[in-house]
């Protein structure tokens, strides 16, 4: 009886769960059928549900005003993703195995970090860069965007490399390896999950970031997606196909990623870190 | 929990919570996963503690360089009395608590604090309880339930100008979609970005939903520790669903309950880009938080206000560290627990 009812119930629930799915996606399907959408339809009533007389206009803007935007923001997204890895899988490294006197409050320092609203640090770093001439500098806003991965990338690697057995340090220490030796070559290639998961985490928030780029680059020559979007949005004659376009491929990276990040993620937990 | 879910759990809050840039709060459930110190550490060699140090100091000055003096400049701003001039060449004139003074009695300093209040504690309460259901009725397995929860994640990894922007879009007054669908069951069009009485609704709609799928996460891998054996003990005990989520769920998931109500607390005071991106802070004001007001005072407008700026994020700072030294007790009590 109840392996008969069970399947009816689960297709019922599963319903449900494609109703509620569509429900909270929905914004999602709606940016991307205004974004094909042609201008003369866009303020029609009713409006198409469905991309209907579809263009690809907004895409061909994205193409002719963005793809500098674009550009940038990749390289601040790497450059963070570099900055971060440098300074935070060290410092997990230090905080889980070798545990110097003072690393308690070190980790304390860094859960603080983390609760300093944003508006904070942005104003903060304004002040400073306005003296050092580094407003509207690309290096300047990777700092910035960094401050945002730092202190959860050094909380995760320091939580992953504890899982590290201690003979496999113990053993590379016997082979005459120095503590640089055995970080380069025994930890970080254990390490890579928390890598590739930090990584994804600091290139998503920098890639995102409005906050620092709109205070600290707003004049810069250099300018990100998020700018690019912000720009499109305060024209006065607001083309909304090609600003729902361009959110459309800002989004592209979250999308990836998402994928990616959940692959790697659901690895870390399962592999327990060395098995590989 | 067994060892694993913890990085679970954190990592993919830690997503957004982060979103600081999250209210969605990012990333920052990174926390939960702070290694765990042993308390007779012993005598440690100092070669070992010499090289300890050397791999913690980038991050050590990483935090002077690009957290304290940031923050000791922002403190610094608030004390003195800046102008355009001054910020630029130096020789601006201590004041002492001045600017706090004139914040404090400045008539935008109430309405900004009920707005505080009032849009943190609904979309909290929102989040939570939508995030609770989600994950009660995630946990009943079901076809497809693994690829529908991680499509729950999308917006929460979004760009925060994309979401803000889409909401802007579908909440237009004369052509945005929730008025089309508002008028199709004959609800009269509402202006929900530019009248003062709907804004500050509008940006805690678009915030609850970002803020969703983190509280769905956490709860979501809180409720995977519990023991399946209860609920069946408490369904041969003819126990109601209803029952069951009060007498067994909600009891053994309350530190996993409070720890997400705190960390949304923590990320949901200082959200500033969804209402910046929609509403300004406006109109006349309607939808400024803390936030949007010590940026307003130093960046919106054409003569900027810095120190006065400074002094309301510094308030802003003052009630996220409350929330946040609550919430490191909750862990740690839950870690030793």
């Amino acid at each position: 009886m109840r392996t008969l009812r069970r399947p009816r119930t689960t297709w019922w629930k599963t319903g449900v769960g494609l109703v509620l799915t569509a429900l909270m996606l929905f914004p999602v399907y709606w940016m991307v059928n205004e974004s094909l959408t042609r201008d003369q339809d866009m303020r029609k009533t009713p409006p198409n549900w469905f991309p209907v007389h579809g263009t690809l206009d907004g895409y061909r803007a994205v193409l002719h005003q963005q793809l500098p935007y674009l550009g940038t923001s990749l390289f601040i997204g790497l450059g963070t993703v570099v900055l971060t890895v440098a300074v935070a899988a060290p410092a997990g490294y230090s905080l889980a195995k070798l545990r110097p006197r003072g690393g308690g409050l070190l980790s304390f320092a860094l859960l603080i970090a983390q609760m300093i609203p944003g508006i904070i640090m942005a104003m903060g770093f304004y002040a400073i860069y306005l003296n050092l001439g580094l407003l509207g500098s690309v290096p300047g806003l990777i700092v910035a965007d960094s401050t945002i991965a730092v202190p959860f990338g050094t909380l995760v690697f320091a939580a992953f490399m504890s899982g590290i057995p201690g003979e496999l340090l113990q053993a590379a220490k016997t082979d005459g390896a120095g503590q640089l030796r055995t970080f380069w070559s025994i930890v970080m290639p254990v390490s890579r999950n928390a890598v590739v998961t930090v990584s994804l985490f600091a290139f998503l928030w920098a890639w995102s970031d409005f906050m620092f780029a709109n205070t600290l680059d707003s004049e810069g020559g250099a300018q990100p997606i998020t700018l690019g979007i912000y720009h499109y949005i305060g024209n006065n004659n607001q083309q909304w196909n090609a600003i729902m376009a361009t959110a459309v491929v800002a989004s592209v990276p979250a999308t990836v990623l998402l994928v990616v990040a959940q692959r790697y993620v659901a690895a870390g937990v399962t592999a327990g870190a060395v098995k590989d | 929990m067994n060892s694993t879910t913890p990085l679970n759990s954190a990592a993919q809050p830690g997503a957004r919570a982060a979103r600081d840039t999250k209210g969605v709060p990012g990333a920052r459930g990174a926390v939960l996963t702070a290694p765990r110190r042993g308390p007779a550490s012993g005598p440690r060699l100092t070669s070992a503690n010499w090289a300890g140090w050397a791999f913690l100091a980038p991050v050590a000055v990483y935090l002077v360089a690009f957290y304290a003096y940031p923050m000791y400049r922002n403190i610094e701003l608030s004390l003195h009395h800046y102008t355009v001039r001054s910020f630029v060449h130096g020789g601006a004139p201590f004041t002492g608590l001045d600017n706090y003074r004139s914040v404090l009695s400045d008539p935008a300093f109430g309405p900004a604090l009920i707005h505080t209040l009032v849009f943190t504690g609904v979309s909290i309460l929102f989040q939570f309880w939508i995030g609770m259901g989600l994950a009660v009725f995630f946990t009943r397995h079901f076809r497809l339930s693994a690829t529908l929860r991680a499509l729950f994640l999308v917006p929460w990894l979004l760009p925060l100008i994309v979401s803000a922007s889409t909401w802007s879009w579908m909440l237009n007054s004369d052509s945005g979609v929730v008025n089309y669908a508002l008028h199709s069951v004959g609800i009269a069009p509402i202006d929900w970005l530019t009248s003062p009485k709907w804004s500050l609704a509008s940006v805690i709609i678009a915030n609850v939903w970002i803020g969703i799928p983190f509280n769905l996460v956490m709860l979501y891998s809180g409720m995977q520790a519990i023991s399946p054996e209860l609920y069946e003990a408490a369904e041969l005990d003819g126990a109601s669903a209803w029952q069951r989520f009060w007498k067994v769920t909600f009891p053994l998931l309350r530190p996993v309950a409070a720890i997400t109500l705190l960390l949304g607390l923590v990320y949901t005071l200082k959200v500033f880009d969804i209402i910046w991106i929609m509403t300004k802070g406006g109109p006349a004001g309607s939808s400024a938080t803390f936030a949007t007001w010590s940026y307003q005072l130093g960046f919106g407008n054409l003569l900027p206000e810095f120190g006065p700026g400074a002094a309301v994020g510094n308030l802003l700072v003052v009630m996220a560290l409350a929330f946040g030294l609550v919430y490191i007790r909750a862990q740690r009590k839950q870690r030793e627990a």
